[in-house]
């Protein structure tokens, strides 16, 4: 059975004559025909449903999947079994749903549900939830139903973007770390094991004290410190995947570091980065509000829900709960939906692994 | 040896901070002085602080000050940060401590619990419970809890008894256990998450079995075998989580109004007083390191099964 699925991968390889990122022939084919034909890179076949090729282009994946993988004959075949496995997870969709929620709440909501979050009025401070104002005002007398909506921008901005810059600088150091070994991999390691043992929280007060905090720097001061588990992740994945005989092969015949490593080792360690970067962005929400709420992060007239938070909180005393339950609400919504999206990502990245 | 690599390189990072601070020395001292410090005044803080030095000087200014505990001077404050955090820490260290004792009372049972009654309706219940505590910030759940249980309750006061001493502060349960509390729920959940699945792999073993079919009795099984060998793991947890119960401690000394060295910390943030903030973070890493040495070594000590080379 194993043969004829070889077989017909064999066929439709030479069928598409393109190389498809599954197999390790194949791309030992690419690397032959780019090294001859003078860095013309083979575009990536994408598959079926865009999930299969991208996501898993283990060198295992379809053609030595095992007897009981028959229903995935093709990447895009298990592509569909990914996504299926993902949609069974009713967390996960769930999670997707909330993220889709939220991120449609913080961005077409104000089209919506216009608010006034420019001029203060002294006439509106600290109102009940009223018909007029569903969430009540806060003390600047702004509408806390749109002050979530516009804080709400700036900590999904804010997270996403640390998680993209933490996951690419994590992944190249951890895959050039593991990659070359040695001494290289010594320092930079030594450098991480570093970092990470100096409470992050304490490192970005320090970093947020020093370089005065806006939406900007503050995505990158996030990043600064969110690197340091991709880059170890990956480089464990690295130390592993170097071995492989995909990757001699590539060596064998000559090709150079940066193609094994760009090419071939960090597209087989995507699904580690990819769950990984979903944990990421909720850590990222989660640093950023606290840097909010202790009040060295995002400042006044900008907000987060993190800086929502911390202002409602002056006035806890006076049972505001206005001020603290919605901000609150969103910051657990947004964490906890992440969470779940990894999992389920995990779990369906492992595919291969689950008696189906 | 580790340990000695980490903290030396600690400093290096601090050290490389202070190389990046924009404006340089000058920008430093304004930082620290203020924007309307007299040209002459900034002259002062550099000499003093050593930022005219070459660079290789600067940072053995740097270590040797480190070595005597000499992490600068406050000039918010009016007194050296040595002195401040010999102020501070010990609060903190009190709230950590308690707060691990609870965690660790509540988790364990919890994940015994959960692991006798696994896959039944309690175990998804506690489960999930798990997940929304664990994806909720100490700052969210202080401030739900100064809410409902000191505002609308009135059961436990809003902030921590700001008594001087350490002995009031201990025997004041009124006040201090909704602080202890919080920074406790954020750890529990992590801590019964994984005392369940220590659990489950410690009842996978072949001595429980072998304990089964010897005939020992469910509990001599549940405590004698699988429990004693379930509780090495955790160990190494707690050495692992420091990090976060210290970076919890910070959020939480400020909900509450704990005098602590996190809130020392963020009032140092937000004065600018750039000296203690660095002072208390080199300060919450040698803790951290230590901490996790100790782990490490106890490790060692409560599992014959581990030894470390040579």
């Amino acid at each position: 059975m194993r043969g004829e699925e070889q077989r017909i991968e064999e066929q439709r390889l030479m069928e598409r004559e393109l190389v498809e990122a599954g197999d390790d022939r194949g791309d030992l084919q690419a690397d032959a025909v780019v090294e001859a034909g003078g860095g013309l890179l083979q575009p990536r076949l994408p598959s079926g449903d865009g999930t299969g090729s991208p996501l898993f282009p283990g060198g295992e994946a379809p053609a030595t999947h095992g007897p009981e993988g028959g229903e995935a004959t093709s990447a895009g075949g298990i592509g569909t079994l990914m996504l299926r496995v993902f949609l069974e997870n009713k967390l996960a969709v769930l999670g997707v749903a909330l993220v889709v929620t939220m991120l449609l709440f913080c961005f077409v909501g104000p089209f919506l549900y216009h608010t006034n979050q420019i001029t203060i009025n002294l006439n509106l401070i600290t109102q009940a939830p009223s018909s007029a104002h569903p969430l009540g005002t806060d003390p600047n007398g702004f509408d806390v139903l749109g002050r979530l909506m516009y804080a709400g921008q700036t900590s999904l901005e804010v997270g996403l973007a640390a998680a993209m810059m933490a996951t690419m600088l994590g992944v190249f150091w951890g895959a050039i770390a593991g990659f070359f070994g040695g001494v290289a991999d010594a320092v930079m390691m030594r450098f991480v094991d570093v970092m990470l043992s100096i409470p992050a929280l304490f490192l970005l007060i320090v970093l947020a004290v020093l370089f005065h905090p806006n939406k900007i720097s503050l995505m990158f001061i996030i990043a600064a410190l969110a690197w340091l588990t991709p880059a170890r992740l990956v480089r464990g994945e690295t130390l592993t995947l170097r071995t492989r005989e995909y990757v001699q092969a590539v060596r064998v015949m000559g090709g150079k570091s940066r193609r094994m490593v760009a090419r071939h080792i960090i597209p087989n360690a995507i699904g580690t980065i990819v769950v990984n970067a979903t944990f990421q962005v909720a850590d990222a929400i989660l640093f950023l509000a606290a840097l909010g709420y202790l009040g060295v992060g995002i400042q006044y007239p900008q907000a987060d829900w993190g800086s929502m938070l911390s202002d409602g909180s002056n006035y806890v005393d006076a049972g505001y709960w206005w001020l603290i339950i919605p901000a609150g609400l969103c910051i657990v919504i947004v964490v906890v939906a992440f969470n779940f999206i990894g999992d389920a990502l995990r779990d369906s990245l492992e595919v291969r692994l689950q008696q189906r | 040896m580790q340990a000695i690599i980490v903290l030396f390189g600690v400093t290096l990072v601090v050290f490389l901070l202070f190389q990046f601070v924009p404006n340089g020395p000058v920008g430093l001292a304004r930082t620290d002085l203020g924007s309307r410090a007299t040209p002459f005044q900034i002259h002062n803080f550099i000499v003093a602080n050593g930022l005219n030095l070459p660079w290789y000087a600067q940072y053995w200014h740097l270590l040797d000050g480190y070595l005597h505990l000499n992490f600068g001077y406050s000039y918010h404050r009016n007194q050296t940060v040595r002195a401040l955090i010999f102020e501070y820490l010990p609060r903190s260290l009190i709230l950590l401590s308690m707060s691990t004792v609870l965690a660790l009372v509540v988790a364990i049972p919890l994940g015994i619990f959960q692991t006798v009654r696994r896959n039944k309706p309690s175990d998804y219940v506690l489960s999930s419970l798990a997940f929304i505590f664990y994806a909720m910030p100490s700052f969210v759940l202080g401030n739900l809890l100064i809410l409902y249980l000191a505002v609308d309750h009135q059961i436990f006061a809003p902030a921590v008894p700001q008594s001087e001493g350490l002995v009031q502060m201990l025997t004041d349960f009124h006040d201090m256990t909704l602080p202890v509390v919080t920074l406790a729920a954020i750890t529990v959940a992590a801590f019964s998450r994984y005392m369940r699945s220590s659990m489950m792999d410690a009842f996978a073993q072949d001595f429980v079995r072998t304990a089964r079919a010897k005939g020992a009795g469910r509990a001599r099984v549940l405590f004698r075998h699988a429990l004693r060998n379930a509780l090495i793991p955790i160990i190494t947890l707690l050495g692992l989580s420091l990090p976060t119960m210290v970076g919890g401690a910070v959020i939480t000394e400020t909900v509450f109004n704990f005098p602590g060295m996190g809130l020392l910390t963020t009032q140092a943030a937000l004065n600018y007083d750039v000296y203690v903030v660095i002072g208390t973070t080199i300060v919450a890493t040698v803790a951290t390191v230590a901490g996790s040495l100790l782990a490490d070594i106890l490790y060692a000590v409560a599992d014959p099964r581990i030894r470390y080379a040579r």
